[in-house]
């Protein structure tokens, strides 16, 4: 400022910087120091950031991508693969064999299934429990994955394959049934009548139930079965059992065959790894109801 | 030479001046870049502009303020390419205008759930997500099963959308309605037309079903339709990150 205004607070003995508001005068601080040298030293550190990493668009010609590269060569897609790189070579005392090994071995080597199990248990809460519930259990719709009653089989080649082509996914080698509409087909009371068998579990003793059993072997034992056990070839469940995969009340298995529902379960072949999917299918196994 | 700034506190004119050079300086940096902004896109082949039906999707999903608690991007870090898949890339939401990368995930990341769970569980979860995902926090959007899809307009969006650069045709336009109908079917006569626009120029087959299982299409069915296709558009089959195959296409 200019000379006239030098003048000093007299209580702080700082000059002030001569602006005065109706007897109020502003005083001149300089910053403090320690706060000057981290403003300093933070462009210092910008400055040595655009040198090292990617920081700056640049012109260039038409499809080029422009940009100064530093001279780390830093890229967060290298940084990505390095990270990947590094729990590869974690896994790897297990990997590799684990990548060779048949569904058997895999299932007689302590080590490899534990490994197979652990991996296949954090798949599973990524992309399974979302449906068939966290432990697995599933719900009304979603089959439990703990007992031993399947749809498609229980042994591990038939869970790999299901995981990995889906039910009704549209996949190609997608597993593919489709119960009729038995709602326009069979009448009312012969859909109670069957209703009422099935609740028998093959062991007709009410009259309805017994004229059930006719309209069973006529329309539903080519895929469930003579016995009403099921038909794994098709995916049809075992009605005998106590387990309902859309509700066992007599409404329940009445709105099932007038319209029944078709659950999907989507192909994972093009989501997950190979070794994912098969880690998926040694852990869905060892829940409890895996078959040899 | 500190003090100097009286002369220009004291001259307004000169100061204006300084004002509008200081302000263009900072717009520059920050507009320039958005001239060249499509070089930052690595290309990749099977992106296309979403159909009328998932359009009408991408409209509830803003309307319903979904990105509120779910982003639509997956970064290039490890865990998060474990969880949800392939890193996103910034071709994939080339065609989103506003894109929906948000910024929050009080609920999971979207960007590849397309195909992930079947239409019957969505439903289910909009109804009640508590009946699927027991912790879940997410409200019920049962609202959405009753409320039929606004699909006579979906045409003027897409007019819309084409000003901002997304590539619809005047045949996409024109079919808009007709489109939108066919994939909210099981079965429909229009179905080739639908495929022949969105599917096979771009080596998909387009998801065309009753998403809902309601006879009308309903604002669910729009919303399953854009929620069954994020993230499966591109092909990653030739796909190599830029910095592996150097700056030049």
């Amino acid at each position: 400022m200019s000379e006239h205004n030098v003048e000093k607070d007299d209580i702080s003995g700082v000059e002030t910087t001569g602006h005065d508001w109706d007897g109020i005068k502003e005083l001149n601080n300089p910053a403090p120091r320690w706060w000057l040298m981290v403003f300093y030293v933070c462009i210092a550190f910008a400055i040595g950031y655009w040198v090292i990493y990617p920081a700056w668009p640049t012109f260039s010609g038409d499809n080029e991508r422009g940009g100064t590269k530093g001279t780390m060569g830093w890229t967060e897609y290298k940084q990505l693969k390095d990270s990947q790189a590094e729990i590869l070579a974690r896994r790897a005392q297990y990997l590799g064999r684990f990548e060779k090994a048949s569904f058997s071995q895999i299932e007689n080597d302590e080590g490899l299934r534990d490994f197979a199990v652990a991996g296949g248990k954090a798949a599973f809460k990524d992309n399974c429990a979302t449906c068939h519930g966290t432990g697995g259990a599933g719900g009304n719709g979603y089959p439990n994955l703990n007992d031993d009653d399947w749809l498609w089989g229980g042994k591990i080649e038939d869970i790999y394959q299901t995981i990995r082509f889906g039910i009704r996914s549209g996949d190609d080698e997608a597993r593919l049934s489709e119960m009729p509409t038995f709602g326009g087909m069979l009448t009312p009371k012969q859909i109670s009548d069957v209703a009422d068998f099935v609740l028998s579990k093959d062991n007709p003793t009410t009259p309805t139930a017994i004229e059930g059993k006719q309209v069973f072997a006529d329309n539903c034992a080519s895929c469930h079965g003579e016995k009403a056990t099921g038909g794994r070839e098709v995916g049809a469940p075992d009605l005998v059992d106590a387990i309902w995969l859309y509700g066992g009340t007599k409404a329940d298995i009445m709105a099932q065959v007038t319209k029944p529902r078709h659950g999907v379960m989507p192909a994972w072949e093009h989501r997950l790894d190979r070794n994912t999917i098969r880690e998926l299918a040694v852990y869905v196994h060892s829940l409890g109801g895996g078959e040899e | 030479m500190l003090n100097k700034h009286d002369v220009i506190e004291k001259n307004s004119f000169l100061m204006l001046i300084l004002i509008v050079v200081v302000i263009s300086i900072g717009g520059i940096v920050e507009v320039l870049p958005l001239f060249r902004i499509e070089t930052t896109i690595e290309p990749i082949k099977g992106i296309r502009p979403y159909t009328p039906l998932e359009l009408e999707g991408k409209n509830i999903y803003i309307r319903e303020g979904c990105y509120n608690c779910h982003s639509q991007q997956i970064r290039p870090l490890r865990d998060e390419v474990e969880r949800y898949g392939h890193y996103s890339l910034a071709a994939e939401s080339m065609y989103d205008h506003p894109f929906q990368w948000g910024s929050k995930r009080t609920g999971p990341d979207l960007a590849r759930v397309g195909g992930k769970y079947s239409d019957a569980w969505h439903v289910q979860h909009m109804m009640n997500p508590r009946s699927v995902v027991p912790e879940s926090i997410m409200p019920s959007y049962a609202h959405l099963a009753h409320e039929g899809a606004h699909l006579d307009e979906i045409a003027a969006d897409m007019r819309a959308l084409r000003k901002t650069g997304v590539p619809y045709t005047d045949d996409m336009i024109k079919n808009a309605y007709k489109d939108a109908l066919a994939q909210a079917r099981n079965e429909s006569d229009d179905f080739d037309g639908l495929q022949a626009r969105y599917g096979t120029p771009f080596g998909h087959t387009v998801n065309a079903r009753n998403f809902d299982g309601q006879e009308t299409t309903t604002e669910l069915d729009a919303l399953i339709a854009y929620l069954q296709v994020l993230g499966t558009m591109a092909d990653f089959k030739d796909y190599e990150p830029a910095s592996d195959v150097g700056d030049k296409e």
